[in-house]
């Protein structure tokens, strides 16, 4: 495996994390009770520091004198590898604990992989992330049952979202040249593997939480590509506005 | 002016041990639902800095409370009574949490 494969890979993953904990950092303040803003914001804060190592471990692999911080503020939209699911709006509190449950049963298998590969700087990031991610199960899991199996409009809000957000999925599964490299270098599981640890997972979650899952639904694609949705240009004219406004600002 | 109503779930009271074998001390409270969510709120508002390793939860309305307007007669007969403290013993050097 090259180092120029395992930097996208590292980007990949580190971007995915990255907008995920942005979407979250959105609702400090906007949470629907406090102790609940305070709850979801923690979920951000630990994706941020996820990113935040990967993205510093990919600036190294880069080798081109960028940092991880030239990587989060100076990159134009197309240059962001992040799933398309991992940059959809806090619609509603329904499809925050939609969006970060499928990419925490995602993240679940990634890192569970990852802590074992022989790299020490992905395999401690990635133990160091299990336990985080391990309570966003615990914490997310617990919502979606709330919601799911409480009352008549809970279970239609959060209804609408997984029927929203389901065609995001088929990005979790899909590999590209890259993802199959790194698949060889034992960094990952294959697609189809993933899939089916997905769908067991959501099937006995939503049995659960009285939730069905969406039939015939198209799966969208694009974001290994730099393709994304109309929700992340606008994602980081936010997070980029002061190194935009004030380039190399410090304080 | 009326007291706001309070829609945010019933009240909790935390308790963190510091370490194994320490006493549980309170340190707070939380709004939750129930008991699955005030331990989660509670581990996120008084836990994640490294605090303690152990974390009871007990509803507020559980809690017999002296009445803090009439705790004289409650508490002021301990007030003269020295030889109730163990005060004449030597404690050996090191010892701690007594």
């Amino acid at each position: 495996m090259t180092s120029q494969n395992l930097y996208k890979f590292c980007l990949r993953l580190g971007d995915t994390c990255l907008i995920l904990s942005h979407r979250q950092s959105e609702l400090c303040s906007n949470g629907p009770f406090l102790e609940e803003d305070i709850a979801q914001t923690n979920l951000g804060l630990d994706l941020l520091g996820q990113a935040e190592a990967l993205l510093i471990y990919a600036a190294e692999l880069e080798g081109k004198g960028r940092t991880a911080d030239d990587l989060v503020f100076k990159r134009a939209e197309r240059d962001f590898y992040n799933f398309m699911l991992a940059e959809q709006p806090n619609t509603d509190f329904s499809f925050t604990i939609v969006r970060q449950y499928f990419m925490t049963i995602y993240l679940t298998k990634v890192y569970e992989v990852l802590a074992d590969v022989s790299d020490e700087v992905i395999s401690g990031i990635s133990a160091k992330a299990t336990k985080e991610i391990s309570y966003h199960r615990q914490h997310l899991f617990m919502w979606l049952k709330r919601l799911g199996d409480g009352s008549l409009e809970g279970h239609e809000r959060i209804q609408t979202a997984v029927n929203e957000l389901w065609m995001f999925l088929g990005e979790l599964y899909e590999q590209d040249e890259l993802d199959i490299a790194m698949q060889k270098a034992g960094f990952a599981i294959s697609g189809s593997e993933m899939k089916s640890y997905l769908m067991d997972q959501i099937q006995s979650h939503f049995k659960e939480a009285t939730l069905s899952i969406p039939e015939n639904v198209y799966m969208v694609s694009g974001s290994k590509k730099g393709i994304h949705t109309e929700y992340l240009g606008h994602l980081l004219t936010e997070m980029q506005y002061l190194q935009r406004a004030y380039p190399d600002a410090k304080w | 002016m009326s007291r706001t109503e309070d829609t945010q779930g019933s009240l909790w009271e935390v308790f963190v041990q510091a370490k194994k074998g320490l006493p549980f001390k309170h340190t707070g409270s939380v709004h939750a639902y129930d008991k699955e969510m005030a331990v989660q709120n509670a581990r996120d508002l008084y836990t994640r800095r490294g605090e303690g390793r152990g974390l009871w939860v007990v509803p507020s309305d559980s809690i017999i409370a002296v009445d803090p307007f009439n705790d004289e007669s409650f508490f002021d007969p301990a007030n003269d009574k020295v030889y109730r403290h163990p005060t004449f013993y030597d404690l050996p050097d090191g010892m701690k949490n007594m």
